[in-house]
């Protein structure tokens, strides 16, 4: 039982951080890139800068953030 | 140049690493499964970004501008799979090779020979990849020919591999790690600050030159100007650019000897400290590349477009050499056209040589040029070393120990490593790929 709430946790995790690792990817990067575009901050187009720094920046954001989550779960779970 | 002294003491440095690292047989595999995980991600970082990361990926975002992109998202994303999906749960499975795993986990042998089928072709591919990276440093700097320059690489690697050993691979790769980073951002900060006045290069390359023009505006308006596609839009169908990102993700998450790293730590947890910490530091190589594919693109295209070619300066004479970078002169007006048209296009430049042509087209003293050589062959013998380790626990551990004979010793596993070395060097022998090809 204890095991299946903890699996289950670490699922809706994976799920979430996984959505956000496409979208700042894909989303972002590839499929929107044209609309983000026409957006520019500094000299940098949006869509342009999502594929070449943003989605990269946000990669390491979302394995840290799981690393805290799940040493967060680790930790409840031993009690 | 003075660049031989450079050379003998990046040698002594890295013979030392190797020497101080030697561990015993039985730590061969996973360094006895006790490495911290931030050298463990920084050994990853090192062992990872091979010769395509440091020298070639910046050229050819260059030259592809935001369809580069491709390959900036592709080798980094696949981190995200590799600490979510994969790292942590082979670890608790607690075997050395990815073969062991999936012959274990599957009860079938015939898996497992598919597994070390797999590792075998992955890394002698890439590892051809590294010598082709070592042999256009070489072929720069003792002005040789490309060929020339992957056979004296070749010989260098087979030398080191044998003398350093691989045990303890880890500290090696960390003191890699260290030498190839501080050689990418010292020219990289360098030129950034020297164009835009700003020292973060990921900064720099969104900022303002000293006419006031956005770089990546500029850019775009060169780009026209010769007919290329705008830089920041690039050629590439979004069906293209979204298929091969997600097949370098998914190819990067199974590369073995990334992969193998992740059993070398003492918990699950750790692993996946290891994956966040390997990408962070591939994240600071991987930010700047695309900055110094602006800056070289830019001082390219304004240094010889147009220009006569007897005014050009010294680097360009030295990279015609290597047959990397080429000048027909069609119109016979002496100055170099360089055009997307190719019936007009004069000039012909391999997207290889941009990382290392780049400090010398700025102008940067020869200091930075002979550290840049230095962190490529960095780049390029860690994953080789990388390699030669997954090559050889392959043969030996998987298929020889587990499946052939069992009853084999680790000395004989060894003789084992030495001979295949041999063997790799007679395969690389008839083989001449490009890092891009990878």
């Amino acid at each position: 039982m204890k095991n299946n709430i903890y699996w289950k946790k670490n699922i809706r995790y994976i799920t979430i951080l996984l959505s956000l690792w496409f979208i700042i990817s894909f989303g972002c990067g590839i499929l929107f890139v044209e609309e983000l575009n026409t957006i520019t901050i500094g000299g940098f187009k949006l869509g342009f800068w999502f594929a070449q720094q943003g989605s990269i920046f946000g990669f390491v954001g979302i394995i840290f953030t799981y690393i805290f989550l799940m040493n967060k779960l680790d930790k409840n779970f031993k009690k | 140049m003075d660049l031989d002294c450079s050379w003998v003491k990046f040698f002594i440095i890295h013979r030392n690493c190797n020497l101080v690292a030697r561990a015993s047989t039985k730590e061969f595999y996973v360094a006895g499964g006790g490495v911290h995980p931030i050298a463990n991600g920084m050994a990853t970082a090192a062992d990872w970004m091979s010769a395509a990361s440091f020298i070639s990926m910046a050229g050819i975002i260059s030259f592809g501008g935001y369809d580069g992109s491709v390959y900036l998202m592709g080798w980094t994303g696949g981190y995200v799979l590799l600490a979510l999906l994969l790292a942590p749960y082979l670890r608790k499975f607690g075997k050395f090779t990815v073969p062991d795993f999936i012959g274990d986990r599957y009860y079938s042998n015939t898996a497992r020979s598919v597994a070390v089928f797999c590792t075998l072709i992955i890394s002698f591919t890439y590892i051809a990849g590294q010598m082709r990276g070592v042999g256009v440093v070489f072929s720069r700097y003792l002005e040789v020919d490309i060929v020339t320059g992957v056979l004296i690489g070749m010989g260098i690697v087979l030398f080191y591999a044998v003398l350093g050993g691989m045990k303890g691979i880890t500290y090696t790769q960390v003191a890699q790690y260290c030498v190839l980073i501080f050689a990418f951002m010292v020219p990289a900060i360098y030129i950034s600050f020297l164009v835009t006045g700003n020292v973060v290069p990921q900064l720099g390359f969104g900022s303002s030159g000293a006419d006031g023009v956005y770089l990546l505006d500029k850019l775009d308006g060169l780009h026209k100007e010769l007919g290329f596609h705008e830089y920041t839009s690039g050629s590439k169908s979004l069906f293209d650019v979204f298929c091969i990102t997600m097949a370098l993700m998914v190819g990067t998450a199974g590369l073995p000897h990334v992969i193998v790293r992740f059993f070398t730590v003492k918990k699950v947890s750790d692993a996946r400290k290891s994956a966040g910490w390997a990408l962070l530091f591939i994240a600071i190589l991987y930010t700047t590349a695309p900055a110094i594919a602006v800056f070289s693109r830019t001082n390219l295209i304004e240094t010889v477009s147009n220009q006569p070619y007897d005014e050009m300066p010294e680097w360009f004479s030295k990279w015609e050499t290597t047959g990397l970078l080429g000048f027909t002169d069609k119109n016979e007006d002496g100055l170099i056209q360089y055009n997307a048209d190719t019936t007009v296009n004069e000039l012909t430049v391999d997207a290889d040589i941009m990382v290392l042509a780049n400090p010398e087209i700025a102008q940067l003293p020869n200091w930075v040029i002979a550290l840049l050589a230095a962190g490529a062959l960095a780049a390029a013998l860690s994953t080789a070393a990388g390699l030669l380790l997954v090559i050889s626990s392959a043969v030996s551990h998987d298929l020889l120990k587990k499946m052939v004979m069992p009853e084999i010793s680790d000395e004989a596993n060894s003789l084992q490593l030495v001979l295949l070395l041999l063997e790799q060097y007679v395969w690389l022998d008839g083989l001449e790929s490009t890092p891009q090809d990878l």
